[in-house]
Order: C-alpha cells, then sequence, then structure tokens
C-alpha cells in the first residue's frame, strides 16, 4: 500500500492565503509517501511545507509559479503504476478530456495528473485515467465558477489504484472515492 | 594602618569561638547532670560569652549561634523542671539577670522567660513586654539581630493568638501583634545601622552582609502572616501601617526594597486589595534610590494572578477602584523619577496592562489609557534606542492582540499607531509582521475600509519605504517573506457587501501603490484576485437594483483593474501583467463587457509583442492568450478575427519549429468550440493544421539538413492526434483519407532512416494512438461507423 498525495493550484499567496484548517489538520508528516503536485503553489513557502509532509515531493510548473525551474511534465513510476505530472495550461482546450487523453498517450503514463481548472475529474479512458485533484486551496479560477477546496490520495497497491478525494463543501470535508484497476496488458509494451 | 579581616582570621576566629562554646558546653552538662545550678548558671553564661564577638561576619556568626542554640535547648529542659534546681521560675527569672554580661544575660532571660510562659504563671503579654524591651540593651546590630531572633524563635509558639492556649482576657490577638511588630521595629533599626560607608570594598562587604542578614527581619513579617486572628480590620488599622511607618522613616535604600517586596509576599492578595490607596501612597515615599517600579511590578502581578485565580474575585476589584489607584501610582512614579530610563517605564505600563487585561477585560478605554501614558512618555525622548525598552514597548503592543483574538478590537484602540510610531523601523516590522501573523492565526476577517485603513497604517512600515530606510538594505529572503505576508492579508480582508468590498479594495489599492516598484508584483496580484472575485459575486448577484446609485458595478472594476494591472509596467513584469489582463478578459467576457474584454486582450498582445522577448516565456504566454480567447464567446465577429488572426500570426512567428507547430494547432481550437452555440468553423481549423503540418515537415527537412539524420515524428503524431480530433467532432472538412494519409506519413518518416533510437522514441505515441483508432472503431453506433472508414 503506497499512499500518494495529489494536489495544486494553491495559488498562494495570489489567490489564497493558505490551505483550510482542517486539511491541514489532516496532511500529517510521515503518512504520505509521495506528493505529486499539478503546480502553481505559487511561493517557496508552499513548497517547504509540503516538502515538510513528505520529502519526495514532484512538481509541475503552473503558469504562476515563482520558481520558474520546474518542468513542465514529470513522469514517475510508483509501484505498478506510471504516472505522468502537467499543470494542464499547456493543453487547448483547457479542461478538454480528449486533449489531456492526447497528452496522456503521449507520455505513455496509466495516470496522467493534470490540474488548471481548479475543479475535480477522475475520467476513465481507453488510454488510462486522468485525474485532476482541483485547487487545494478552493482559488479563484476563470475557468471555473464555483470552486471548492480538494484534493486527491491515491492508495496504490498492486495494479489496483483507489482514488480517495477530499473536498471541503459549506465547512465540512467530503469524502469520495473510486475504484481503478489496471490491466496487466497495458499501454507501456514494446 | 587597619588591616581587614581576610577569610582565614574569620575560620580562626570562628574556631576559637566554637572550642569556646564546646568548652563550656562540657561543663554546663557535668553542672546539668549534678543539678548544680549555680554551676550551670556560671559555665552557662561564660558559654554565651563568645556570642560577645564581633569579629565574624553574619555568616559565620550563624554558625556559633546555632552552636549556642542548640545548648540552649538543652538549658530550658533543665530549667522547666523545678525539681532539679529547686527555684520557682519566678525566682529563676530573677536570678539570671545577675548575670555579668547583657548579652549572655539576655540569652539566659528569654530561655527563662520561655519557660515561665509556659508555666503560665504570668500573662505571657507581660513577659514578652518584658524581653523584648530589655533587649534594647544589646546594641550592637548583628549581635542584637540574632538575640532578637533567639527571642523570635523561643516566643513563636506562646503568642496569644486566637485558639492558642495562652489566649485569655489578659491576653489577646493585638498583644501578640504588638510584641511582633516592637521586635520587628527594633530589629529593623539594628539592621539599618549597618551602613554603607568607607572605600568601595568595605561597602561591597557590608551590603553582603546586610543581605545575609534581612531574612532575620523580614521573618517577623512572616510571623505576623501567620498569627491566628489578625483579620483585614487588623490589618489595616494596626499591622500595615505600623510596618509601613517604620519602612519609610528608617530612610534605608535596602531595608525599603526589601520589606515592601516581603509585604507584598507575605500578606493575602485581598489585604492587598484593600489597602492598595495606603500601600501605593508608602511606595512614592520610598527613597528615590529605591527600584520602586519591580515593587510596583510585583503588587501588580500578584494582583493579575489574583484577578485570574477565580472571577468571583473581580468585583472586589472594581469596587476598590483597583486601576484608577494603580495608573496613578504609577503616573506619580514615573512623573518623581525623572532619571527613570525608558524601559524602567514601560515595564510598569506592560504590568499595569497586564493585569488590566486580566481584571478588566472590557474596558477598551483603560487599555488607551495606559497605550496613552506610554506614547507620553515615549514622546519625551528624541528617540527610542535602548533594545529592552524596544521589545518591552513590542510586549505592550502585543498583549492586546493575543488577549483580544480578533485585531478589529486591537484597531480600535486610538493610541494603538501612536505608539507604533514610536518604534524603530525594524521593530515597527516586527510589529507589523506579529499583527498580520495575528490576524491569520485568529482567520479573523476584517470587513469595513475604516478598519483596513487603520490596519494599513499599523503596518505601513511593510507597505512602503519609511523615511530613512533602504529596501536595499534588508535580506532578500526576508523581503520577500515580508511582502507575502501583506499579500495573504488582503485576502482576509472581506465584506459582503459589494459596496463596502469596493471600498476596501480600493483602500488597500490606495496603500499598495505607494510601494514602489520592489513590492508591487508581490501585492498586485493578491488584489486583482479579489477584485475578480467580487466582480464574479455581482454578477452572480444579476441586474441593478433599479434606480440605486451604485459604484460597485463590474464595468467599474474593470476600470480600476486596468490601471492598477498599468502599474506593473514600472517595474517591469510584463509576463505577470500579461497573465493578470488574460484573467481579467476572461472575466469581462462572463460579464458580457466586450468593450473591457477586448481592452484586456489588447494590452495582453501589446505586453506580448513589445516586452516578452525570452522564446520559453513566448511559448508559455502564446499558449495562455490561446488558450483564453479559445473560452472567450463575448467577442463579435470582427473582434474575433482580429485576435485570433493575431494569435496565429505569433504562434507561427515563434523561434523553434517545433514550438511554432504546436502553437499553431492550438489554434485550431480558436475555430471550432465545443459547445451548443460555440464557433465551428471547420475549415479555419484544418488549415490551421495544415499548416502545422508544413511546419513539421520543414522541421523535419531541418533536421535532415543540419544533423544529417530526421528528427522524432512526434510531431507528426500529435498533428494525427488533433486530425483525430475534429474528425470525431464531426468537422466535415476533415476525411479519413486525411487521416490515412498522416498515418502513412508518420510510418514512412519512421521506416526511413534505420537509427535504432528514433523508432523507440515515438513508437509509443504512434503505438496508442493506432490504438486508440481500433478501440473507436469497436464501439459500434455511429462513432464506429466513423471510425470503420479509416484503413488501417
Amino acid at each position: 500500500m503506497v499512499l500518494v498525495l495529489a494536489l495544486g493550484d494553491l495559488h498562494v499567496p495570489h489567490r489564497a492565503a493558505d490551505l483550510p484548517p482542517k486539511f491541514k489538520s489532516m496532511l500529517v508528516p510521515g503518512k504520505i509517501q509521495h506528493i505529486i503536485c499539478t503546480g502553481n503553489l505559487c511561493i517557496k513557502e508552499i513548497h517547504d511545507y509540503l516538502k515538510t509532509i513528505c520529502p519526495d515531493l514532484h512538481i509541475a510548473r503552473g503558469e504562476f509559479d515563482e520558481d520558474a525551474r520546474y518542468p513542465e511534465t514529470k513522469i514517475l513510476t510508483i509501484g505498478q503504476f506510471k504516472l505522468g505530472l502537467c499543470h494542464g495550461h499547456q493543453v487547448i482546450p483547457w479542461g478538454d478530456l480528449d486533449s489531456l487523453a492526447m497528452l496522456q498517450r503521449q507520455l505513455d503514463v496509466d495516470i496522467l495528473v493534470t490540474g488548471h481548472t481548479h475543479q475535480f475529474t477522475a475520467y476513465k479512458h481507453e488510454g488510462g485515467v486522468v485525474i485532476n485533484p482541483g485547487s487545494a486551496t478552493g482559488a479563484y479560477s476563470s475557468i471555473n465558477q464555483d470552486v471548492n477546496p480538494s484534493f486527491v490520495l491515491m492508495d496504490i497497491d498492486g495494479l489496483r489504484v483507489v482514488v480517495y478525494v477530499y473536498e471541503l463543501i459549506d465547512g465540512e470535508v467530503k469524502v469520495d472515492k473510486i475504484d481503478f484497476k489496471k490491466t496487466s496488458t497495458s499501454n507501456s509494451a514494446p | 594602618m587597619r588591616r581587614l579581616a581576610g577569610v582565614e582570621d574569620e575560620e580562626k576566629w570562628l574556631a576559637e569561638g566554637i572550642a569556646g562554646i564546646q568548652h563550656n558546653a562540657f561543663f554546663m552538662h557535668r553542672a546539668l547532670d549534678a543539678n548544680n545550678l549555680r554551676e550551670v548558671l556560671k559555665y552557662s553564661a561564660l558559654m554565651l560569652s563568645e556570642l560577645r564577638t564581633s569579629k565574624l561576619s553574619p555568616q559565620k556568626y550563624y554558625d556559633l549561634y546555632m552552636r549556642a542554640f542548640d545548648q540552649l535547648r538543652q538549658l530550658e529542659v533543665f530549667f522547666k523542671d523545678e525539681s532539679r534546681h529547686g527555684l520557682p521560675v519566678v525566682d529563676l527569672y530573677e536570678l539570671v539577670q545577675h548575670a555579668g554580661n547583657i548579652l549572655p544575660r539576655m540569652y539566659l532571660l528569654c530561655t527563662v522567660g520561655s519557660v515561665y510562659m509556659k508555666s503560665k504563671q504570668a500573662p505571657s503579654k507581660d513577659v514578652l513586654k518584658d524581653l523584648v524591651e530589655m533587649c534594647r540593651g544589646v546594641q550592637h546590630p548583628i549581635r542584637g539581630l540574632f538575640l532578637r531572633s533567639y527571642l523570635a524563635q523561643v516566643s513563636r509558639d506562646k503568642l496569644p493568638e486566637i485558639g492558642s492556649e495562652y489566649e485569655g482576657d489578659a491576653n489577646t490577638v493585638m498583644d501578640a501583634v504588638e510584641f511582633v511588630l516592637q521586635n520587628f521595629t527594633e530589629m529593623n533599626k539594628l539592621w539599618v545601622r549597618i551602613q554603607h560607608q568607607g572605600p568601595g570594598t568595605v561597602r561591597e562587604k557590608q551590603e553582603k552582609e546586610r543581605n545575609e542578614l534581612r531574612d532575620l527581619v523580614g521573618k517577623n513579617l512572616h510571623v505576623l502572616g501567620q498569627i491566628e486572628g489578625v483579620d483585614l480590620e487588623m490589618y489595616k488599622e494596626t499591622v500595615l501601617p505600623r510596618v509601613l511607618e517604620q519602612v519609610v522613616n528608617c530612610k534605608d535604600e535596602l531595608a525599603q526594597y526589601y520589606l515592601m517586596e516581603c509585604i507584598i509576599q507575605v500578606f493575602p492578595d485581598e489585604y492587598h486589595l484593600q489597602t492598595l490607596e495606603t500601600l501605593l501612597a508608602a511606595c512614592t515615599q520610598l527613597m528615590p534610590t529605591v527600584d520602586t517600579k519591580i515593587v510596583l511590578t510585583q503588587l501588580m502581578d500578584r494582583l493579575s494572578n489574583y484577578a485570574a485565580s477565580s472571577p468571583d474575585v473581580l468585583h472586589e476589584f472594581l469596587q476598590v477602584e483597583a486601576f484608577a489607584k494603580l495608573s496613578n501610582a504609577i503616573g506619580k512614579v514615573i512623573e518623581t523619577q525623572i532619571e527613570m530610563p525608558i524601559i524602567g517605564a514601560m515595564t510598569l505600563f506592560v504590568s499595569l496592562l497586564t493585569f488590566t487585561l486580566r481584571v478588566h477585560p472590557d474596558r477598551l478605554d483603560y487599555v488607551d489609557q495606559i497605550l496613552g501614558a506610554c506614547v507620553v512618555k515615549l514622546s519625551s525622548v528624541p528617540k527610542l534606542e535602548d533594545a529592552r525598552a524596544m521589545k518591552q514597548v513590542v510586549a505592550l503592543l502585543s498583549a492586546p492582540l493575543e488577549k483580544y483574538n480578533d485585531i478589529v478590537t486591537a484597531l480600535t484602540l486610538s493610541n494603538y499607531p501612536r505608539v507604533m510610531d514610536h518604534l524603530d523601523d525594524g521593530t515597527n516590522k516586527v510589529m507589523a509582521m506579529l499583527i498580520i501573523q495575528s490576524i491569520m492565526k485568529n482567520n479573523s476577517c476584517i470587513s469595513t475600509a475604516d478598519k483596513v485603513e487603520v490596519l494599513f497604517e499599523l503596518i505601513k512600515g511593510l507597505i512602503k519605504d519609511l523615511d530613512g530606510t533602504d529596501t536595499e538594505e534588508l535580506d532578500e529572503e526576508d523581503f520577500q517573506e515580508e511582502q507575502n505576508s501583506v499579500a495573504r492579508l488582503i485576502h482576509m480582508l472581506d465584506n459582503e457587501e459589494p459596496e463596502e468590498m469596493l471600498k476596501i479594495i480600493c483602500v488597500v489599492r490606495k496603500h499598495l501603490m505607494t510601494g514602489g516598484t520592489r513590492r508591487l508584483p508581490f501585492t498586485v496580484p493578491p488584489l486583482v484576485f479579489s477584485a475578480l472575485r467580487l466582480v464574479r459575486q455581482l454578477d452572480s448577484q444579476g441586474g441593478d437594483i433599479t434606480g440605486e446609485e451604485v459604484s460597485a458595478t463590474p464595468r467599474k472594476i474593470f476600470q480600476i483593474l486596468n490601471q492598477t494591472i498599468e502599474v506593473l509596467s514600472s517595474v517591469p513584469c510584463p509576463e505577470l501583467a500579461l497573465r493578470l489582463y488574460l484573467q481579467c478578459a476572461e472575466a469581462a467576457s462572463d460579464c458580457d463587457l466586450e468593450p473591457a474584454a477586448y481592452e484586456f486582450f489588447t494590452q495582453a498582445f501589446i505586453l506580448y509583442e513589445e516586452e516578452i522577448a525570452d522564446s520559453k516565456a513566448q511559448v508559455t504566454a502564446i499558449h495562455l492568450i490561446i488558450g483564453t480567447l479559445q473560452r472567450i464567446n463575448v467577442f463579435g465577429v470582427e473582434n474575433r478575427d482580429t485576435l485570433t488572426h493575431k494569435a496565429t500570426g505569433y504562434s507561427a512567428r515563434l523561434l523553434k519549429k517545433p514550438d511554432q507547430c504546436r502553437a499553431v494547432y492550438a489554434c485550431s481550437h480558436l475555430f471550432w468550440v465545443d459547445d451548443i452555440d460555440g464557433i465551428k468553423d471547420g475549415e479555419r481549423a484544418l488549415l490551421c493544421l495544415r499548416r502545422a503540418l508544413r511546419i513539421a515537415n520543414a522541421a523535419q527537412e531541418m533536421a535532415n539538413a543540419t544533423r544529417g539524420s530526421s528528427g522524432p515524428v512526434t510531431l507528426f503524431v500529435e498533428i494525427l492526434n488533433k486530425y483525430i480530433y475534429f474528425y470525431e467532432k464531426g468537422n466535415p472538412h476533415i476525411t479519413p483519407s486525411d487521416l490515412q494519409s498522416l498515418i502513412e506519413l508518420i510510418n514512412t518518416e519512421m521506416q526511413s532512416d534505420d537509427n535504432g533510437n528514433r523508432r523507440t522514441h515515438s513508437d509509443p505515441f504512434f503505438t496508442s494512438t493506432l490504438r486508440y483508432i481500433r478501440f473507436q472503431k469497436q464501439k459500434g453506433g455511429l462513432i464506429g461507423d466513423k471510425y470503420d472508414l479509416i484503413k488501417l
């Protein structure tokens, strides 16, 4: 069982002061093995904070990120899964699932984690799964009129991944979960 | 020339004294065993004579005294047993007064007196009175103090307290109190007599000696505090006035300081409350060299703790008007002690404030009053330079923040900003950060423009360069931390009422504009997004309330936003400004404000053309432009054409061919929006794809020419995916054969070079694309039919 935290689009301090206190109290150091961040932190303080939760931190560059050195895309392997990470402002139309599917094929990954729309989605298509953890702070978005703070926790176990989405709605944290199974005859094969 | 006694000398004398005591005690014991009263008295007197020495320091004298004390206990046992010596205690009392020297005489008398009192043959008050007066015969400070201390010790359990066996008609608590008071007074007089005279080393020694002796004097106060029957009334009428009289009249700095402290520690806090005026009056009468402020601080701290101990006691404080009295006393002390350093005054204010926040937390006027007094004192010095005093001022300002978790309360204290004005710039900023941290920690929300105004005045050290500071001096990281804090703060300013919220935004804007080019990149974005949130709120609330003159309209806010983002050109930070313009453009589109949206796009394009030269930055910028434009539906045909034409043009003119290719095919989406009433210009979309294809071909040729091998086929596969996208969406201009020829092209390109590397690089992408096509074929229905037409 490997826990992977996926979150992003915090936009601190441009659009939000901080993570919601209820989220902060849930994100305890030492429980999570990897963090995947879709970008737009935007400042070093947030980077350092995430590092305290888990030292294995992967970040893709968002268009408002202070640190320009984050990569445009990143690929990593966790257990049996290949994960791809990209902020998403590079994929036009923004939020379009078919276009994101194309990126997924291009990166050749089982799970594509992407952001920018501040809207949680977990979508299975022919090529794999696209997950958008939304905005962890519920930051303003020109794309999404009604943003609730959200983040995703993935539990990777063998060929199965359970995606837990945590959403802060009207002051309460609501949890939902989605199961995905990878068939062993998947993409990565000559 | 008198040589000062060295430690070795004292050791020698002490040893001699101890030897003397032991020697005579031996014979005394022999006499005790024989019940020989005469011999007992003779040798005990000889033994006690050792205490007549004046050569020992208090520490060493104490050593000697204790040995004698132990012996006297056994002597007392002997005296008590009349059967052993044959004399009634009355006669014994008479007999011991014949001892030759006064000191041994007095020790013996006290010892017998103890027995006498126990026998109850005379009222203890009479014996006590007799003894306490006769001790006057010993006027040497150290000897006298120890003698009286002995008297206090042996008499302790014989005082006529309430409930004691010695209480009676003739013996009252009052008598006990009288006795102790008198002993105390005499002891203090003796103590004070050890004055600081002579050269430095001598004075130091004497001061040390005095300190060693002070507990002997203080013990009396402890006893007074413990006597059963000393109630508030007696304390108020007799005990305190007499003690204070001695304290004030002795005019000795050391004694006054120590005794005031003692009084405060020993007696109960309720008593202090009820005698507050008397105590405070005494404080003002002390010698000018006494550190009254420490005394006052101790008193206030005790009273603060008392107030915190139980809510019931609070009304006592109100009843005695504690605050007024304390604040007056402090005022007086600060006034009279003009040489008092600032830190002293500040310490007093901090104590008084702590007290006030505990006892009268709801009296903001009291708090403000203290701050006001602080301002007056701070104004009396040209510049505050003492770091410790500065720390106290910070403590003073932090206390209300901690007490009232709601910063808004602190903002109502009119003197708060005035105190802050007196801090030096560095400390001012520290305080400003503390204020912001307090707001963030408590999740406070500041909701009126007035309060925001006050708040930004308070934190002005962070907002702009104060006179005399130079931002260049500041550490880069610290500066960023400061500015990010200010940025975060902006999100804590909120009001549901749009009119008020707009006022808040304007106040914030006014202050931020004074920040200078170094600060703007940090502070402008949160302001912009705060305004955009308001716009969205207004837009969702619906139309204008008929007839009312409202200034909070999206149009008005966009004007403000335009002016605000414009200021970033002075920094300059074109990339940030471009992003903000695009955000505003989309927001304006959502509000159906075509002119505003167009204006924002114009500004963004101008920045792109003129200011963004870095190729990587251009790539990101053009994608943001395309992505935003793709979503906007407010434009009429002409405006839209102008903008899309420009966007496509820029895309084709990016430096690197692959970047050009990608941007151009991204533009295809400008002509096809998947909404119900979105534009669906299949032809122009296809034109973009074809153009992208030409660029990809050119890129391939260039790679051949310059490196001798073809580049990767990735671009082709990407374009293929786009063709598939539009085909599936139903673009009539894209045919199955288009797709087929593209697939063939890719196959060709892949085989045309037998460099193994290239194969593996694009293989997965192409492979998965083909796989997708096959998958769609199997779907059946319309989709299946569509894909069936594609021959693989």
